[in-house]
């Protein structure tokens, strides 16, 4: 039992290997990753940074990829509101089968409705915008949105409800200013995933988008097999779409561990 | 907007027109004597008739699948007559 | 657990729900069906061809060999990844500063742009560049993961251990976490040994979360695209091509409409099925200890 803390520390150390390797190697030149094997840089430079930061085909990926996450946690989290409301206080005719279809979206695999996808939002005029990419992540994170919500709701007994109607509070207003701040944990948790699962997908925001709209991790398979070569700023690149999800780590750090088991402990 | 892209055909069309005519007929079903008639199924779980529905339906889609593997020859038509005594089955007993 | 009412007005607050998921998802499904009996030679023009695509499919060598090697990589992945997480979940505090430093340092691969994530192990793999692929050279040990297909499989699972095993350990901690000082007091008193601590408490507290574990981490395996594509491409040969990537390549790559609907429909109809077995034994076990009122 005295050597228990050997496991965890083992694991991080080889959760933060590869990491350190990427931020080690946007430190150096170039010329610094193929000539020389260093543990650490030995020149160190912060060009790679700053040709992230002045050249807009890159920094424009962040701008737009940072766009449609928001505008998705946005839609995800108020229009699934209402519907784990509704699933966690409601029975209604077919409510078990919709919840299941919906959640067989979650598991639906995005290459299948990659095709159709561009199609369709070609077809409405919407290719290219930020607001396609964000409506196609929905297809995802509205279901999980409902199901986490749903499982913080059902932890909140019913006579809440039942003591603010009798109280004569309509159910908008009650909805909005008893429900809401009971629940605003599970609603911090709701929006750290769909920013998690929106800003790790790749396929999708890649086949919706064009110019306008590409999101960075796009650009970055991009540059990978148009130069191959440039190691510098693809690494710089990669840290920097690290630095967001630490971020928004940091702010749930107390929620996490009841968080990921999606409010159902 | 057009709808071009879809490519449409008839029997494509009428294959979801009677899936869509299924789920009205269930809901219809439902709404007439509500609680879907649950009951412990020879699987051991408690399935109500939207359940079965849906298994018959998926274990059709596996039949005509299987079908199409074993005999590619022969007409789907038997699979579709196999999956409907398949669906009848689920009904009764499922 | 919440006596629910009986309300069809609930209807109106799934709704925007319903009609917002029913778009991204029904109609693309409409249109993949409609493509898989059909053929195309581009400008929108289609000839009806009937089941010939699923038939074609289903006796295709290159569709078996993608989805063989996708039941064993989703196999594998859970045979390493539920065991390892259950084991660093029982290691780590329950309380000091060493808790959020863990769980701070566990959720991050989790939020790192898949692409991003095949991009890290490409670098770090490299036998030229990369740490693990330089030290392996250094100790004698033959690995290159773009020529063999043994060095890239080992390379592909190594990565989404690392990305994925900490989701695990953080639903498992969370069960943990749930369960009162009381219960393992109560062990102590009665002399339990370690593993039947295990066995008879923390177990069954896992158990719901582990499903939810398992469920997200089977699917998330069995639809795996971005990271394998970006490490491998698939290669060397076809060694690492997963359903999702022969899928992308059929459909967009070579741009048989046709034989890529169909597999999709397949691909789908597999999901659909594991997805209802999963759905089922979850609700059922819900049930049972909600039931057991524990």
């Amino acid at each position: 039992m005295r050597w228990k803390w050997l496991v965890p520390t083992l694991y991080i150390i080889f959760l933060l290997l590869p990491i350190y390797w990427l931020v080690n190697m946007s430190l150096k030149t170039n010329q610094e990753i193929l000539s020389i094997f260093s543990l650490w840089p030995q020149n160190l430079t912060f060009d790679n940074y700053k040709v992230i930061f002045t050249d807009a085909s890159w920094y424009s990926g962040y701008i737009n990829s940072m766009i449609y996450v928001s505008m998705n946690v946005v839609i995800s989290v108020t229009f699934a509101l209402p519907a784990a409301y509704a699933f966690s206080r409601y029975t209604f005719v077919g409510d078990k089968h919709l919840f299941f279809w919906l959640l067989t979206n979650r598991m639906a695999p995005p290459a299948v409705f990659a095709l159709p996808f561009f199609q369709l939002y070609s077809s409405i005029g919407l290719f290219d915008t930020h607001i396609a990419v964000a409506l196609a992540h929905c297809l995802f994170n509205l279901p999980l949105a409902v199901w986490i919500l749903e499982g913080f709701m059902s932890g909140i007994p019913k006579e809440i409800d039942e003591t603010a109607f009798v109280d004569g509070y309509s159910w908008p207003r009650f909805f909005v200013k008893i429900f809401i701040p009971n629940i605003a944990s599970g609603i911090g948790v709701t929006a750290f995933f769909c920013f998690m699962f929106s800003w790790v997908e790749l396929l999708l925001a890649r086949t919706l988008t064009a110019v306008n709209a590409k999101p960075i991790s796009a650009i970055m398979t991009r540059t990978v097999s148009a130069s191959g070569l440039d190691w510098g700023v693809l690494a710089a690149a990669g840290v920097l779409t690290i630095v967001p999800g630490a971020l928004v780590i940091w702010f749930v750090r107390n929620h996490i561990a009841k968080g990921f088991a999606l409010g159902r402990v | 907007m057009t709808f071009n892209w879809m490519a449409w055909t008839t029997p494509t069309a009428t294959f979801f027109i009677v899936i869509f005519c299924m789920l009205v007929g269930m809901t219809i079903w439902e709404i007439k004597c509500p609680g879907g008639a649950p009951r412990q199924s020879i699987l051991h779980f408690e399935t109500t008739r939207g359940d079965r529905l849906f298994v018959s339906l998926l274990g059709s889609a596996y039949i005509h699948i299987i079908w199409l593997a074993l005999f590619a020859s022969l007409s789907l038509w038997w699979a579709f007559a196999i999956a409907c005594v398949y669906a009848l089955c689920v009904f009764r007993w499922v | 657990m919440i006596e629910k009412q009986i309300n069809q007005k609930a209807w109106f607050m799934v709704l925007p729900v319903f009609l917002l998921v029913a778009f991204s998802a029904i109609i693309p499904l409409m249109t993949v069906v409609n493509y898989s009996v059909q053929d195309t030679f581009g400008n929108n023009q289609f000839f009806w061809v009937g089941m010939d695509w699923f038939r074609e499919l289903i006796h295709s060598e290159r569709f078996h060999d993608a989805f063989l090697r996708q039941i064993m990589f989703s196999g594998i992945i859970l045979s390493i990844e539920i065991p390892l997480g259950i084991v660093i979940a029982l290691a780590m505090p329950k309380e000091g500063w060493g808790v959020p430093v863990c769980l701070i340092s566990m959720a991050l691969p989790l939020l790192i742009p898949w692409n991003v994530v095949g991009t890290i192990w490409q670098i770090f793999g490299r036998v030229d560049i990369g740490l693990l692929g330089h030290s392996l050279a250094a100790l004698g040990i033959d690995y290159n993961y773009t020529q063999e297909p043994i060095a890239a499989w080992l390379t592909i699972i190594a990565m989404d251990v690392w990305h994925w095993t900490s989701l695990v350990v953080l639903l498992s901690y969370a069960g943990l976490c749930s369960i009162p000082d009381a219960y393992y007091q109560a062990a102590k008193i009665d002399g339990a040994s370690r593993l039947s601590v295990f066995r008879y408490i923390q177990l069954p507290k896992m158990q719901r979360v582990l499903l939810i574990a398992v469920l997200l981490r089977f699917m998330d395996s069995f639809m795996i695209y971005t990271e394998p594509f970006v490490i491998t491409g698939g290669g060397p040969g076809n060694s690492t091509t997963f359903m999702s990537i022969d899928l992308v390549k059929m459909a967009i790559g070579q741009f048989d409409l046709g034989p890529a609907a169909a597999m999709s429909l397949i691909y789908f109809l597999v999901i659909l099925l594991l997805c209802w077995i999963f759905y089922t034994i979850m609700s059922n076990v819900g049930e049972e200890s909600s039931n057991g009122g524990v």
